[in-house]
């Protein structure tokens, strides 16, 4: 069993994701947008350049009214995106499974205040979720099941840690499979299509010249 | 299941491009747009979320578009979407958004929300969920020429007046004029101060210019109520008499949407590029004033703010001018805490709204946002640029019986005038 997570089902896992995304990405590309025939007062390009980063940061309306989501929001994915790229087993894992190149990981305490924050995110973020009118309202099971099993991978992570108890270590290791394998066809995919989604707005409103 | 019905998701079925399979990808349930949505920060109702007015597109695009919905649809699983649904969402998708694109702005994923609203009423009024009160203004703007039903006639007896008080001549169908000035119908019933204004600076400034008794009217009910095949013939009126004169540039009216409609959805419309520009009111007045040919006399020193329309500003990135404008008259121009592209919307959105009896309700409780904005500064001169938000904010300040005044920015501009050719 350990083999076969350790081996052909990573080689699958990792194939249903990088083929889900991008046959995700394609089929977004090929329903085709119409090009816009009004004359741009500004540049798409640099609008929609501009809107992929400037989203990062907050408008003040919604940063007022809406700061618990916003601050578990960068709580969650700065943890999240820490502990994936330079939590110690993951730059080995990284080096020797898939790129064949390392880079320098964090130090222990940084992977607790990652874990921490990551933690503390998701969890206020899936409270948010079930508690607040609004995304309650608005919420499905993808919403669920992709902050579950997030949920159960990360703490599968941090509980083989040491990587001294290799029923752990497996554990972590096909949830983190299953994760790639349902992230194609979820909304985890926002994690790839926000470039897209932001730079066509932005492009839209960079030729009306309007910094969005 | 009604051939309207299928009709109407067929319709909706064509909205579907690459940018909203993007957006509906990326969105993540996350609720922020609802903080930005007057709707819902004045109701506490979260239906008003702007995202979830989407949901019967999304329906749509979720079973046609992905995985789990076509592998749902082919085991007979999951709900497609259903005549209940485009009746049960219609208020929220009439009603309820303004199109102001607030929410737009906001959204951390950057979905154009408005966008794919303004997309979603195409299939919703093929299917023959709309209101009556917009059916009407759409059927009159093409049988009439105008949403409020004027005609030809009622824009002479406006003229005619203009010309007595100011002892000017309007010049009419004017061959190889430089500017052809459109007027939107609110302006020409309810405030044609507006149209003397435009006829005493553009005197003041020695502009050529003209009116077309063919297409004088630039609102669109078609962009409102979500007929692009209606839209495309209000544009294309515009357009041919324009090319019949050999203008150089159509002068969009101060009202917001005609703005849009003309300036930026025009030409995707009609499907080809203008052979002439278009400009916006306050755009061209502040380039007249650029080039030293708006001479202003005295700055107001009554202290005044700024209603920024969202179909201007936020939606037509006319944001600079109106202030350099207002700063150029006013000595005591105060902004509203949340302005420009972040301003809130006055709640008649562009004439969708005020053209829809049923909403009044509703949008006079939203209004209480736009009461609050006031309440904050304490100033009793409210300065717009667009004929409807003029007389949604009038009703509303009455409604709450505030002693507020509303003031048109381009008659402001006329009132300053040092030189004025209609008292030479």
């Amino acid at each position: 069993m350990g083999q076969f997570i350790d081996g052909p089902l990573w080689t699958f896992s990792l194939g249903v994701f990088v083929l889900g995304v991008i046959w995700r990405v394609v089929t977004i590309l090929i329903a085709g947008n119409r090009s816009d025939l009004a004359t741009a007062k500004g540049s798409a390009g640099k609008g929609a350049i501009r809107a992929v980063f400037s989203r990062f940061i907050p408008e003040r309306t919604v940063a007022t009214r809406g700061r618990i989501q916003l601050i578990a929001g960068y709580l969650f994915h700065v943890g999240l995106l820490a502990l994936l790229f330079f939590a110690k087993p993951h730059v080995d894992f990284i080096a020797e499974r898939i790129t064949g190149l390392s880079w320098l990981a964090m130090p222990h305490w940084a992977f607790i205040v990652s874990a921490e924050a990551a933690f503390i995110g998701l969890i206020l973020l899936w409270l948010h979720r079930v508690l607040n009118p609004v995304t309650r309202l608005l919420s499905d099971l993808d919403d669920h099941v992709g902050s579950i099993l997030v949920f159960l991978v990360m703490l599968t992570g941090c509980l083989a840690l040491a990587q001294a108890f290799e029923p752990l270590r497996l554990t972590h290791l096909l949830l983190a499979e299953l994760l790639l394998i349902y992230f194609p066809f979820s909304k985890l995919m926002h994690a790839f299509t926000f470039v897209m989604s932001r730079g066509y707005t932005g492009a839209t409103m960079g030729r009306k010249g309007i910094n969005a | 299941m009604s051939e309207k019905f299928e009709q109407g998701v067929q319709a909706l079925r064509q909205q579907i491009d690459a940018r909203i399979s993007s957006y509906f990808s990326s969105c993540v349930h996350c609720g922020l747009c609802a903080e930005a949505c007057l709707f819902y920060t004045e109701t506490n109702n979260p239906r008003f979320t702007p995202i979830h007015k989407l949901e019967p597109m999304k329906k749509l695009w979720r079973r046609e578009y992905t995985f789990w919905g076509k592998l749902g649809a082919a085991l007979g699983l999951g709900k497609p979407l259903t005549e209940e649904d485009f009746a049960e969402w219609e208020t929220l998708v009439y009603d309820s958004c303004t199109l102001c694109g607030r929410c737009s702005m906001v959204c951390p994923v950057g979905n154009d929300i408005t966008y794919m609203i303004r997309k979603q009423r195409e299939g919703f009024l093929v299917a023959g969920y709309a209101p009556d009160g917009m059916k009407e203004a759409t059927r009159r703007a093409l049988k009439i020429g105008s949403p409020m039903g004027v005609t030809y006639k009622t824009l002479k007896a406006a003229l005619a007046h203009v010309e007595k008080d100011t002892g000017m001549t309007i010049p009419m169908d004017k061959q190889g004029a430089d500017y052809m000035t459109l007027f939107s119908s609110m302006e020409i019933v309810n405030f044609p101060e507006y149209i003397e204004s435009i006829a005493r600076i553009f005197a003041a400034a020695g502009v050529s210019w003209t009116i077309s008794s063919k297409a004088f009217e630039a609102t669109n009910s078609g962009i409102q109520i979500g007929n692009k095949e209606a839209a495309a013939e209000l544009v294309n009126r515009v357009v041919i008499a324009a090319e019949k004169l050999g203008i150089k540039t159509v002068v969009s009216p101060e009202c917001g949407h005609a703005y849009t409609a003309i300036r930026w959805e025009g030409p995707n419309l009609i499907g080809r590029k203008y052979p002439f520009e278009v400009i916006h009111i306050l755009e061209l007045l502040d380039q007249l004033k650029k080039e030293g040919r708006l001479q202003l006399a005295y700055k107001d020193s009554i202290p005044m703010t700024l209603h920024d329309p969202c179909q201007i500003v936020r939606r037509g990135g006319v944001v600079k001018q109106p202030r350099d404008l207002l700063n150029s008259v006013a000595e005591h121009f105060t902004e509203m805490k949340d302005h420009g592209v972040m301003n809130w919307c006055c709640g008649g959105g562009g004439g969708g709204v005020s053209a829809n009896e049923r909403a009044e309700p509703l949008r006079l409780q939203v209004f209480n946002r736009k009461k609050r904005q006031l309440d904050e500064l304490g100033i009793n001169t409210l300065v717009t640029a667009c004929a409807n938000c003029r007389i949604i904010l009038e009703e509303g300040l009455e409604h709450n019986e505030m002693d507020t005044e509303v003031i048109s920015l381009t008659e402001l501009i006329a009132d300053h005038l040092v030189k004025d050719e209609s008292k030479v």
